[in-house]
């Protein structure tokens, strides 16, 4: 690790003032951070530690969620209201890491981890665009089981690790940020990047930005909701492939749906193609199965990762058949 | 900066790169707390804070200014050894004993969590009391790995001590 100055603001003012300077990184419950410090992937010169800020989760006026930046994993997962209200969000979360490391990690934090793509971790013998810009990508003719069959590029096929960004992207979650240039509001889908060629950039925040809060709308009465989550073993293991998603009926035919992918992109992948194909058609397997290929008729596999269209998308169908029916867990 | 381990006020370290693991084992000699993996990965180093479990390599002891701080040491009471301590020799929950710290502060903490009503990703229905099942217990303590095997025996130890008549 690579020495540092540590520094603890007394609120969110004092935090963006000390953020504001080139080489500062905030820290939020370290548990991906400390851990990229520790390989120098990330080497800050100061960190200002916003895991002590404020940590409410309240209800908006609108009958949504205004959730804290640094609210604990855990904490957000077993509250009543997201337990109620939006099971999917909880069920991504409890999908997750560890319970120790969903103790520590922050909403915010969470939002801003970054990718697991070995080539990106090993600072001795690979090269990857994503921690040195312009070094080449050993992921893309090595092994890539888990990497993007969407939205990569030449540059990087990485993706994004986390389960409960999967399930906000589902939910249009507004991400409240506030920096030099002032407090803002980014849609969930505009948050994170693809990679394109800057890889190096995982979000659209700008120097000195920092999450302070993601904002949740209300959902309609009578939606269902989950997370289903395909990994290599039964707990403790990042995604091959996960879905999040949120149904509405009327009868037997669609009213409202909203789908996201994790494991397959550098971000969640809000399957917006799938969704037009399922909208006022009847819920059916194989419309499921219709929509899923639509959203995949674009998928670009690489070597080692040629299962993730069919298993996302029968994932996927598995998930609308049993929220249909009322019996998703 | 000071932090109270197992009841005692002690320092910081001068360094914030020291993780609370490092501080532990090499300023403070309280060598029970495991490095494993020292990358978040096996659960070897889970203490307590505050009654919450964590993993001490992923936590710089600077983020625990004034934090109450529990590890292995501190849970037996002298010579009495801790109820689920006893429960892991009754029930053969470890063999090379290198994960075991690790395994019981983690139970811990995942006891005050079941209690209070946290689910788990294996919970049916997330408005449900948790049950202390195998499937339940087993899912929770996921994040401590044992490469001898004994996870079965840890179960047994963790319902034996902790599970009550009416769910057991």
């Amino acid at each position: 690790m690579t020495p540092f100055d540590y520094a603890r603001p007394i609120d969110a003012a004092d935090a963006l003032r000390r953020g504001a300077i080139a080489g500062t990184a905030y820290l939020g419950g370290g548990t991906n951070l400390v851990d990229l410090m520790r390989e120098t992937v990330a080497r800050p010169e100061r960190l200002v530690d916003v895991s002590g800020l404020p940590a409410a989760i309240e209800e908006t006026e609108d009958g949504g969620l205004l959730i804290a930046a640094a609210v604990r994993n855990t904490a957000l997962a077993e509250h009543r209201i997201v337990r109620a209200r939006y099971p999917l969000l909880s069920r991504a979360i409890l999908a997750g890491a560890s319970a120790q490391i969903r103790n520590m990690a922050t909403v915010g934090g969470n939002l801003l981890q970054r990718t697991r793509c070995t080539y990106f971790y090993d600072t001795e013998g690979s090269r990857c665009n994503k921690r040195q810009p312009g070094s080449g990508c050993d992921a893309r003719e090595g092994f890539n089981r888990i990497h993007a069959v969407l939205g990569g590029s030449d540059a990087c096929v990485a993706t994004h690790p986390s389960d409960m960004c999967v399930a906000l992207a589902a939910l249009d979650a507004t991400v409240h940020v506030d920096g030099p240039a002032g407090p803002r509001t980014i849609p969930f889908a505009d948050f994170h990047r693809l990679p394109g060629d800057r890889p190096d950039r995982d979000t659209n925040l700008e120097l000195g930005d920092l999450v302070t809060a993601v904002a949740l709308p209300p959902l309609p009465a009578g939606t269902r909701s989950t997370y289903r989550k395909v990994r290599d073993r039964a707990s403790y293991a990042f995604a091959l492939v996960s879905v999040a998603t949120t149904l509405e009926l009327e009868g037997d035919r669609i009213k409202q749906v909203r789908i996201a992918f994790g494991g397959v992109a550098h971000k969640p992948w809000r399957a917006m193609r799938a969704e037009a194909a399922l909208l006022d058609r009847p819920a059916t397997h194989q419309a499921f199965l219709d929509a899923a290929a639509a959203e995949f008729v674009d998928a670009r596999p690489l070597r080692d990762n040629a299962f993730k269209p069919a298993l996302a998308s029968r994932t996927l169908a598995a998930v609308l058949e049993e929220l249909a029916m009322g019996d998703a867990a | 900066m000071s932090l109270i381990v197992n009841g005692k006020q002690v320092h910081g370290p001068a360094d914030p790169r020291v993780s609370l693991l490092d501080h532990l084992r090499e300023d403070l000699h309280l060598t029970g707390t495991k490095k494993g993996c020292n990358q978040g990965a096996c659960g070897a180093c889970t203490v307590l804070v505050d009654g919450e479990r964590i993993l001490s390599c992923l936590a710089l002891a600077v983020q625990y200014d004034g934090r109450a701080i529990t590890t292995i040491e501190g849970l037996a009471g002298g010579d009495a050894l801790h109820p689920l301590q006893a429960a892991f020799v009754e029930h053969d929950g470890f063999q090379c004993g290198y994960c075991t710290p690790g395994q019981i502060c983690s139970a811990i903490g995942m006891a005050s969590e079941l209690e209070r009503g946290v689910p788990s990703h294996v919970s049916a229905d997330l408005a449900a009391d948790a049950q202390w099942t195998r499937e339940e217990i087993q899912e929770r303590m996921s994040g401590n790995l044992c490469r001898c095997g004994a996870h079965n025996g840890i179960v047994d130890a963790i319902r034996a001590t902790f599970a009550t008549e009416a769910s057991a």
